[in-house]
């Protein structure tokens, strides 16, 4: 069912229109979508033009482009039953063909958890619109009336019983123009027959049996490989090398310069040395062999902890004001039932299990690129700029990604293959490391927290301060930015559902000191982990049950608008009218959660319950982790239970893997060292010293309840990470009585 | 010269023997199935089965294999249906796949030599080999459903030589 490559497809289109296939986009869509309006809105203009979507071939067989990157959260099977269903193709005659890197194809950035919400009504009314021409096909060889045929299931049948397959119809609908937007109607919900369904990955038969590809797994062109040494310290550069030994080993062919980025780190790569080589052996014994002397730059001096005592100063005192309501820090002034909390986190990696890895061949007209990328159109710039030609001389093919989560997204590897064929005339690969993925990923931002609260002689919360600076993601685009872009601050933190009538809610600068990026989730891990956790030590200040607690704090179901209280909030560019930050249904969520794990009940001794909830990616999600803790501080996670709305679904099974993965991964929050920094260059190096979940450290169980909804389609990937670590250390607070304010876990269990 | 079987075929190495099986079953006979995810045994993407039993392809080099018998994911069963890669497929375990053949291979080891694990022996069986994608709870569920089809590891042995499954 895989076909990986846009080769297979730029054959078809030729050699297809010779044989008269059907080949239909969207360019139909002219007026404003009737269903699920504004779900539409990203995509650009030129997008709907685009003439590349689906193409039914003479033989019946449907070919349907995936132009977003697959990474485990089985895009190209979801984009398939979309347009599938509505065209009522038969499941068993669709291949999905993974686009390249095109803008016409609109935004193609894997990531925000918005492939579904972007594409959705666009694949829909596609998909619809060959469902149409078939039937139109069929009542005009036939003269009888549109209404009277019907399509199902490749195939057209008239009310008198007589029937036509697709195939026979194709070249019939050559001749017809596309429907016009409103002469389409698409499927009612009830007779959806994939989506909203479970149906397998649809390249799960190629990853059982190892024939999947992977950025490493492209044999054509056949590749030199290379490994780079990169400066350890970002805006650092070679100040000398000397790679005598490195060229005496059999199989190393060359040894190459790359040139230090100029300006701020943006996706450039950050300079070294390579080692281009026969095979990849060969150039992993170059590279040790190899000797390097640094010029580390002003960042030389990055240490974590004396970054971390200076974040926390920071959020110590007034900053900035992000939203505020009432009068917050007047209540506090005179309050005689104050909590007061600090929250730390530090860096981390995303670590995909595969490493960063591209294949790139330059031509004198052209650059061809294979890259595991989440993006593939920064790629094309990227590239454009390291190699000065035009992006659209860049052809990015994008393969199956062992896995994202934000690292891919950032096409530093793309760029230095594409920039090492130029130097040496040849086909090469960039494969990286672990250590190079560890010592020089864009890191999830190191952040600390503050937060006070007063509560009433109800324990409620009168009065609410809540102050964050993290190292931003702006200052990865903008040299020496010390202030976050919007988006990070609104990813958790400005639409804080704590009902109280006092609120001030404050950001502090903090600056880069190495590339910093986004990971699954971004700043709502930190902000969701400080939010849920205060909430849970609230609950206990005031002796309330931590879910009866939490649902009195977000208060009563209503529409959330921050915006109202001196707030900017850009709602994840969702319009606010069809995403609004609905509080009934975070409540929704909390309470069938708690009916799952049997919120409530008694548990032995060393065990303990903790709930978190969270809205993110325009989806709600709560959790609930139960936790043994013994007499002498070990952990273990026994299971977990989440509940998530996220409005309309395309697979049901992917949701769940979603979840329960995502789930997994806030784990890392909770119990991975971390990145660290000494002397501007990260401590961690593979596996053994940034620890990420292995079975043992999860729950073997992880329950999960989708809300059926017919609101439109929110976010999957990501939300389901920042409920984890909170509800973690809630649970661990239930179980032992102990208070986790900074991550990692560590130790301080034992203490 | 080192001489060794891959998946049934003989082969026959005269480079230099620190080179890791990996490398070689990657860079030299084009098998995808084993992955490089970390290069020091930690995460058991590249994991194959040396003599029938899981091995860590990334830091076993060429010259410890003389004689043996090598096994990776294209040569365990003929057309992917070992009870392992059912059981995958059934629990509809994979997310993004980089792991999984080598998750696979640690499992139909385990079932091999232990067909029928308790859950504890599982969790220490399989806690060498990461997803970071977070699949553990449907890996753990595939073993347990394997177990109960399988009785030790049957491997696929191409009949021709030169065939690589």
């Amino acid at each position: 069912m895989s076909n990986n490559f846009d080769v297979t497809r730029r054959d078809f289109l030729k050699s297809g229109a010779a044989v008269g296939a059907l080949v239909l986009g969207t360019c139909f869509i002219g007026a404003a979508p009737r269903v699920m309006a504004g779900v539409l809105a990203q995509p650009s203009e030129s997008a709907r033009n685009a003439n590349l979507f689906v193409a039914l071939r003479p033989d019946g067989i449907v070919e349907i482009t995936c132009h977003r990157s697959e990474m485990g959260q089985q895009i190209r099977t979801a984009i398939a039953q979309i347009v599938a269903d509505e065209m009522e193709a038969a499941w068993d005659k669709v291949v999905v063909i993974q686009g390249k890197g095109d803008p016409k194809y609109g935004d193609q950035n894997t990531d925000g958890s918005r492939s579904i919400r972007y594409n959705m009504q666009r694949l829909r009314e596609m998909g619809a619109s060959v469902r149409h021409l078939m039937r139109q096909a069929a009542a005009t060889r036939w003269n009888v009336s549109l209404e009277s045929c019907s399509a199902e299931q490749h195939l057209v049948t008239h009310s008198s019983g007589k029937t036509l397959t697709y195939a026979q119809l194709v070249n019939d609908a050559l001749s017809i123009t596309p429907p016009k937007i409103d002469s389409i109607s698409l499927k009612k919900r009830s007779e959806w027959r994939y989506i909203n369904t479970a149906m397998a990955h649809i390249d799960l038969k190629d990853i059982v049996t190892g024939k999947a590809t992977f950025a490493a797994d492209v044999l054509e062109p056949q590749a030199l490989i290379a490994m780079i040494v990169r400066p350890p310290v970002v805006g650092g550069k070679v100040k000398s090398f000397d790679a005598k030994a490195v060229k005496a080993i059999d199989g190393v062919v060359d040894v190459v310069e790359i040139p230090a980025p100029q300006g701020a780190p943006m996706f450039q790569p950050k300079g070294g040395i390579a080692i281009v080589a026969k095979n990849t052996w060969a150039a992993m014994k170059g590279r040790r062999a190899l000797k390097v002397t640094w010029d580390d730059g002003k960042h030389g001096d990055y240490n974590s902890q004396q970054f971390k005592e200076n974040l926390l100063a920071t959020v110590s005192s007034s900053q900035k004001s992000v939203r505020e309501l009432g009068d917050a820090k007047q209540v506090l002034a005179k309050s005689n039932n104050k909590l007061i909390a600090d929250y730390y986190a530090p860096h981390l990696a995303q670590a995909p299990m595969e490493p960063p890895c591209a294949t790139a061949m330059y031509y004198k007209d052209r650059v061809d690129v294979w890259a595991a990328t989440q993006n593939p159109q920064a790629d094309m710039a990227t590239v454009s700029a390291m190699v000065g030609m035009p992006q659209d001389k860049i052809n990015v093919h994008v393969t199956m990604l062992g896995g994202g989560f934000g690292r891919k997204s950032k096409p530093d590897f793309s760029a230095e293959a594409a920039y090492l064929s130029m130097k040496t005339g040849q086909a090469i690969r960039v494969q990286w490391t672990r250590e190079d993925d560890i010592q020089n990923s864009f890191y999830h931002a190191v952040s600390a927290q503050h937060i006070e609260a007063s509560l009433d002689e109800n324990g409620a919360i009168e009065a609410y301060l809540h102050r964050t600076a993290f190292s931003p993601i702006a200052s990865t685009f903008q040299e020496g930015a010390t202030t976050p872009m919007g988006v990070e601050l609104r990813l958790g933190f400005t639409d804080n559902p704590i009902n109280t009538p006092n609120m001030k809610l404050e950001n502090g600068e903090a600056a880069g000191k190495t590339r910093i990026g986004w990971m699954r989730s971004v700043s709502n891990i930190f902000h969701a982990f400080a939010i849920q956790s205060f909430i849970a030590e609230a609950a206990h200040k005031a002796g309330r049950d931590q879910k009866e607690y939490l649902l009195e704090t977000i208060g009563p179901d209503r529409i959330l608008d921050v915006t109202q209280e001196k707030a900017e909030y850009d709602n994840y560019g969702g319009d606010k009218n069809i995403y609004p930050l609905d509080i009934g249904r975070l409540r929704h969520v909390i309470e069938k959660v708690a009916e799952m794990s049997q919120w409530g009940r008694k548990l032995p001794k060393g065990r303990g319950l903790g709930i978190a909830a969270h809205r993110s990616f325009l989806t709600y999600v709560a959790t609930v982790v139960e936790v043994e803790v013994s007499d002498n501080g070990d952990l273990k996670i026994i299971k977990s239970w989440a509940s998530i709305d996220a409005g309309t679904v395309v697979n049901t099974d992917t949701v769940i893997n979603q979840v329960q993965g995502g789930s997994i991964y806030g784990i890392t929050a909770a119990i991975s060292g971390g990145i660290t920094f000494d002397k501007g260059r990260v401590q961690q190096s593979n596996f053994h010293d940034y620890r990420v979940p292995r079975m043992s450290d999860c729950p073997l169980e992880i329950d999960v309840e989708i809300i059926p909804s017919e609101a439109p389609p929110a976010g999957v990937g990501e939300p389901a990470t920042p409920v984890y670590a909170p509800a973690l250390c809630n649970a661990i607070f239930a179980a032992c009585g102990k208070r986790i304010r900074q991550l990692p876990i560590g130790d301080q269990l034992r203490a | 010269m080192i001489t060794f079987t891959v998946n049934g075929e003989t082969r026959e190495f005269s480079g230099d023997p620190t080179t890791p099986v990996l490398w070689y079953l990657r860079d030299e006979m084009q098998l995808t199935g084993p992955k490089f995810g970390c290069g020091m045994g930690q995460c058991g993407a590249c994991t194959i089965h040396l003599n029938g039993v899981a091995q860590r392809s990334c830091i076993l080099p060429l010259a410890a294999i003389s004689g043996s018998k090598i096994t990776t994911i294209e040569g365990l069963s003929e057309n992917g249906d070992h009870p392992v890669q059912q059981a995958w497929v059934e629990h509809k375990v994979p997310q993004c796949g980089f792991c999984q053949c080598g998750q696979m291979m640690q499992a139909a080891s385990l079932l091999a030599s232990n067909p029928n694990p308790s859950d504890e022996e599982i969790v220490q069986n399989m806690s060498g080999n990461i997803c970071r994608c977070g699949t553990y709870p449907r890996i753990h569920k595939a073993i347990k459903s394997a177990s109960k089809t399988t009785a030790g590891v049957q491997y696929y042995v191409p009949e021709k030589t030169g065939e690589t499954a």
